[in-house]
C-alpha cells in the first residue's frame, strides 16, 4: 500500500527572509560560479585520498606503533624500518616535514580555489552552460530543448555541509552538464528554472531574456551562503529533501519494510546461488577426503567451509546492502514539469524526468515476489553518461522508477510516467497485459506450432498495438510487460531464420534507447509480424504528430483537455486520498476561507490566478523548496475542502494538469509554487461549490 | 494478404532526385523461396553491382596481405604454425565472398509513407522499419577502393544503438539523392527524440 505521507516540512516552515541568497533567481543569463566551498569539499576529499594511499603505505609502520604503544616489551616482528620514516625521525627532520606537508595542503587548496575561480556556468533562455578549466579550457553548452532530465545528487559528505550536485542530463553519451557543487537551495532553484525554461513557458523566456524583471536579489554574501547551506544540509538530513513543493496527496512513497523485505528476498537469490556453489565444493571435498580415508579431513573440511562460506555471506549481505540503501526513501511525485523520483538513504538522489523522456517501461515479477503482490518497475530513459559510466550500478538505479509496489502503486505510478495512457486503460493493461492472458486476450501471441521457442510462456508471448503505445507482454515465471510509447519509439525489425520459415513465423524487436528493457519477440504468426511492421511506423508518425512534449508547456493550453487523462482508477487511492486530506486540515486551522470560494471550477486555471492571496507576487523566488513559507501554503484550503466530496469522484489528482499552468501564468519566476500548488487542486473535486 | 492501401510509397515530390536510386543497380531482389517468407509489397530499391566488384578486390587484397605475411614468418622466421590462423583468415574470407554476390542481390531498401524499411539475408532474414522523423544523423562513408569504384555506404543514426541500418554499395548520386531525401523528410517530421 502506499502511504500518502505528509512531507514534513511545510509544518516546520522556515523564514525564508534570512536566506536571501535563495531568491536570487541564477536563470538570469549571467555567469556565476559554484559555491564557495567546492573547492575545500573537492580538496578535502583529495586529501582524505592520500592520507589514504599513505597510510596503506606505512600499515606496518603503523602496526609497529601501535604494538610498541600497547605492549612495549613485545617486538612486533622484527620491524627494521628503511622507510623514509625511519630516515626524518633519524635526521631531526620533522618540522621541515611537516612544514611541507602544510605547504602541500595549502597549495592544494589553493589548485582546487583555482579551479573553482575558473568554473562559471549561465543560464540562458536557450542554453545552459558552463566554461571551466584554467590551462584546458572547456566550455559546454547544451541546448535545454533537448535536456531529458535535472538530476539533484547529494552525496553524502557534501549533504552534511549541505551542498549538491546538479547534473542537467542530455541525450547522447557523455552529454551531462554538471554543476558541482550549489548549495542544495540554489540548486533546487536553479533546476526549476531549467525545467522551466526548458517546458517553452514563454513568461519564463521573457523573464531570461529580460534579467531586470522581479529578480533584484544581490548575490548574498558568501559567508550568508556558508551558513545558510549548512543549516539546509543538517535540515534536510532529518527530515526528507525535495517534497516541499508538491502536492503531498500525490506522492507515491513505499513502506520501508516492504523495500527491505524485497530486496532481502531479491537477496535470497544470491544466497541460494552461493549456497549451491557452496554445497557442491564441501560436497566434491567430503567425497575426496572420504575415499582417502584421511584422518585430518574434518579440519581440512572446516578450512573449506570458513574460507568458502564467510566470503559467500559477505558478498550476499553487501549485495542486498547496497540495494536496500540506494533506495530507501524512495518517493516519486508528479510536478508541473514531470515526474520527480527520490531515493536514497545516506546519498540522496532527486530525479526529474519531463513528459516525454521515457523510452520504454516495463512493469516485471519475480516469481519470489508473486506471493507478496509485489511489482517493480523500470524505464529507459537517455541517461547521458559516458559509456564507462553507464555500467555502473549507481547509472542502473536511474532505470528504476518503483523499486517495489503493489497493484495500486503501480497503476498510479504508471498514470504518473505515462501520461498519454487514457486512465481507463490502465486497468485493462493491467488485466490483459501484466496478469493475463484471460478470456477475450487482444494480444497476438505465439502460434501452437512455435511453443518450443517459450516452453512455458508461449500463451502469454505477445504483443499488442494501442494508439498510445506498443505493448510486449512476456514471460511467465518473471513476468514483465514493456510499454513502448509510439511517439519515442525508434522502428521496428523482423527476423526469420530458416527454421522460423518453415513454421510460418518470424521473430521481432522494438528498437529504442539503450537501457534495461529490450524489445525482442520470437515465434510470432507471420503474419501479425508483417502487420506489426506496417502498423507500428504509421501509428508512430502519427503519435509523434501528436506528441506536445518536447517544449511541454508551450503546447499544454492547447492540449489540456486531451492531456487530462483521468488518473487511474484504482481501488486503494479512494481510501487514500481522504486520509490526505484529513491530514490536511488541521494543518492550517487559520486558512483563510477566502481560497475556497474563488475556485468554483477547478479546470480554468486563470481564473483561481488573480484571486491568489498575496504570496506568488511578494516572494520573488519561491522555487527554492527549502523555504516552504507559511503564507503560500493558505491555498491548500482548497484541499481540505474536498473531504465531503472524496467518496464521490475519489482518485482525482491528475498529475498531468500541471503543465499548463506556467503558460498560464503571468510572472514566471515566482510561477512554480503556485503552479505546483494548483497541481494539488485537482485533488479536490470538482462538487466544490 | 500483409499489405495495407495506405502504405502508399513516399510521395515524390518529397525527395528530391529519386530516380537516381535505382540507375545501374540490381534489378531483381533475391529471396527466399520458400512460401514463409517475408514479403512487403512495394518497390524495394536495390543496390549496385559495383559493390561485389569493389568487395572482391578489397578482399583479395586483404587475402594477398595475410599470405604475404603467413610466407614471411614461415620462411624468414621458420614458424610452421602460422599456417594454422593464416589458413582460418583465408578459409573465412573465401567463404563470405562465396556468399557474397547472393547477399547483395537480397539488400534493398524501401522507402514508405512514414518509414524506411531495409531488407538482408536470404537464409537469415532481416527487415528493419524507421520511422523517418526518427533519424538523428545520416552519414555516408566511402573507403579509397570504394571510390573507384564510386560505391558509398549510408548509415542511418537513431537514438536505438541497435538499430543499425547500413546501407553498402549505393552508387555516389544513389547515396546523395538518398541522404538528401531522408534529410527532408525527417525534417518535417522530426520531434525531439
Amino acid at each position: 500500500m502506499s502511504e500518502q505521507q505528509f512531507p514534513a516540512a511545510p509544518q516546520a516552515p522556515q523564514d525564508p527572509a534570512p536566506r536571501g541568497q535563495d531568491s536570487t533567481s541564477l536563470a538570469d543569463g549571467e555567469w556565476h560560479r559554484m559555491h564557495p566551498l567546492t573547492p575545500l569539499f573537492k580538496g578535502g576529499l583529495a586529501l582524505i585520498v592520500i592520507a589514504g594511499i599513505v597510510v596503506a603505505n606505512m600499515r606496518d609502520r603503523v602496526i609497529a606503533w601501535m604494538v610498541d604503544i600497547f605492549s612495549p616489551e613485545s617486538h612486533y616482528g622484527d620491524y627494521t624500518g628503511g622507510d623514509p620514516v625511519d630516515w626524518v625521525l633519524q635526521n631531526n627532520l620533522i618540522l621541515i616535514v611537516l612544514g611541507s606537508v602544510l605547504a602541500l595542503v595549502i597549495v592544494l587548496i589553493l589548485i582546487f580555489w583555482f579551479i573553482w575561480r575558473f568554473q562559471q556556468f549561465r543560464i540562458t533562455g536557450d542554453h545552459v552552460e558552463v566554461r571551466k578549466g584554467i590551462i584546458f579550457r572547456s566550455h559546454r553548452r547544451a541546448p535545454l530543448d533537448r535536456v531529458q532530465g535535472v538530476n539533484l545528487t547529494r552525496p553524502f559528505p557534501a549533504r552534511i555541509i549541505g551542498l549538491a550536485k546538479l547534473e542537467v542530463v542530455g541525450a547522447g553519451n557523455d552529454a551531462n552538464v554538471e554543476l558541482e557543487y550549489l548549495a542544495t537551495g540554489r540548486a533546487e532553484s536553479v533546476r526549476s528554472s531549467i525545467l522551466r525554461l526548458a517546458s517553452g513557458a514563454r513568461a519564463a523566456r521573457q523573464s531570461a531574456a529580460d534579467p531586470a524583471s522581479g529578480n533584484p536579489a544581490a548575490p548574498a554574501s558568501v559567508r550568508a551562503q556558508l551558513v545558510g547551506s549548512m543549516n539546509d544540509g543538517v535540515t534536510g538530513l532529518i527530515e526528507g529533501v525535495d517534497l516541499e513543493d508538491v502536492a503531498p496527496e500525490s506522492v507515491v512513497k513505499i513502506p520501508a519494510g516492504r523495500l527491505v523485505g524485497s530486496q532481502v528476498i531479491s537477496g535470497l537469490i544470491w544466497l541460494v546461488f552461493f549456497g549451491v556453489i557452496f554445497a557442491i565444493a564441501i560436497g566434491s571435498a567430503a567425497i575426496g577426503i572420504l575415499s582417502d580415508g584421511d584422518p585430518e579431513g574434518g579440519v581440512v573440511l572446516l578450512g573449506i567451509g570458513l574460507g568458502m562460506g564467510i566470503p559467500f555471506v559477505i558478498a550476499a549481505v553487501g549485495i542486498t546492502w547496497a540495494q536496500i540503501s540506494k533506495s530507501l526513501r524512495y518517493s516519486i511525485a508528479p510536478t508541473p514539469d514531470g515526474v520527480r523520483i527520490t531515493y536514497g538513504l545516506f546519498t540522496t538522489v532527486t530525479e526529474t524526468l519531463p513528459p516525454g523522456r521515457i523510452f520504454a517501461v516495463e512493469v516485471s515479477q519475480s516469481l519470489l515476489w508473486r506471493p507478496f503482490g509485489w511489482w517493480t518497475i523500470k524505464i529507459n530513459r537517455m541517461s547521458g553518461k559516458s559509456i564507462s559510466q553507464q555500467q555502473s550500478g549507481s547509472a542502473q538505479q536511474f532505470n528504476i522508477v518503483l523499486p517495489v509496489g503493489k497493484r495500486a502503486d503501480v497503476e498510479r505510478v504508471l498514470g504518473l510516467i505515462l501520461p498519454d495512457v487514457p486512465a481507463g486503460e490502465i486497468p485493462f493493461i493491467w488485466e490483459h497485459g501484466v496478469l493475463g492472458p484471460v478470456e477475450g486476450d487482444p494480444y497476438r501471441t505465439m502460434p501452437r506450432r512455435a511453443w518450443w521457442r517459450r516452453p512455458f510462456s508461449w500463451k502469454r508471448h505477445g504483443f499488442m498495438v494501442t494508439d498510445f503505445g506498443l505493448l510486449l507482454r512476456r514471460g511467465i515465471v518473471w513476468r514483465k510487460l514493456a510499454v513502448f510509447p509510439l511517439a519515442r519509439l525508434q522502428g521496428v525489425s523482423l527476423n526469420q531464420g530458416p527454421i522460423d520459415r518453415m513454421q510460418l513465423v518470424s521473430g521481432a524487436q522494438v528498437h529504442t534507447a539503450p537501457g534495461p528493457i529490450t524489445g525482442t519477440l520470437s515465434g510470432l504468426e507471420r503474419d501479425d509480424a508483417l502487420s506489426l511492421l506496417d502498423g507500428v511506423s504509421r501509428a508512430a508518425a502519427a503519435a509523434a504528430m501528436r506528441d506536445t512534449t518536447h517544449r511541454w508547456s508551450e503546447h499544454a493550453a492547447a492540449a489540456q483537455p486531451a492531456a487530462q487523462p483521468a488518473p487511474p482508477a484504482q481501488p486503494a487511492p479512494p481510501t487514500a486520498y481522504p486520509a490526505a486530506p484529513d491530514q490536511v486540515a488541521p494543518a492550517w486551522p487559520t486558512a483563510p476561507p477566502v481560497g475556497q470560494p474563488v475556485w468554483p471550477a477547478p479546470p480554468a486555471p486563470p481564473t483561481g490566478q488573480p484571486a491568489w492571496p498575496a504570496p506568488p507576487v511578494s516572494r520573488p523566488a519561491p522555487p527554492a523548496p527549502p523555504a516552504p513559507p507559511a503564507p503560500p501554503i493558505t491555498p491548500p484550503p482548497a484541499a481540505p475542502a474536498g473531504p465531503p466530496a472524496p467518496p464521490t469522484a475519489p482518485p482525482v489528482a491528475p498529475p498531468q494538469a500541471p503543465p499548463a499552468a506556467p503558460t498560464t501564468d503571468p510572472q514566471a519566476p515566482p510561477a512554480a509554487p503556485p503552479a505546483t500548488r494548483r497541481s494539488s487542486r485537482p485533488v479536490t473535486p470538482p462538487t466544490e461549490d | 494478404m500483409t499489405q495495407n492501401p495506405e502504405t502508399s510509397p513516399l510521395n515524390p515530390a518529397e525527395g528530391t532526385d529519386l530516380p537516381a536510386l535505382d540507375q545501374g543497380t540490381y534489378t531483381a531482389l533475391r529471396t527466399s523461396k520458400r512460401e514463409g517468407r517475408l514479403e512487403l509489397d512495394g518497390v524495394w530499391h536495390q543496390i549496385s553491382p559495383r559493390y561485389v566488384v569493389s568487395q572482391f578486390v578489397q578482399n583479395a587484397i586483404f587475402l594477398a596481405v595475410v599470405v604475404a605475411a603467413a610466407v614471411v614468418l614461415n620462411i624468414v622466421l621458420g614458424q610452421d604454425w602460422v599456417w594454422i590462423p593464416a589458413g582460418v583468415i583465408i578459409l573465412i574470407t573465401l567463404i563470405t565472398l562465396i556468399i557474397l554476390p547472393r547477399q547483395a542481390r537480397a539488400l534493398g531498401y524501401m522507402l514508405r509513407a512514414d518509414d524506411i524499411v531495409f531488407r538482408k539475408g536470404i537464409l537469415w532474414q532481416r527487415m528493419i522499419a524507421v520511422p523517418y522523423g526518427r533519424m538523428q544523423l545520416v552519414d555516408i562513408t566511402q573507403g579509397p577502393l570504394d571510390r573507384a569504384f564510386g560505391v558509398s555506404q549510408l548509415k542511418m543514426v537513431t537514438a536505438a544503438a541497435t538499430t543499425g541500418v547500413q546501407i553498402p554499395g549505393l552508387t555516389q548520386p544513389a547515396a546523395e539523392a538518398l541522404r538528401d531525401t531522408l534529410i527532408e523528410v525527417a525534417e518535417n517530421r522530426r520531434t525531439g527524440l
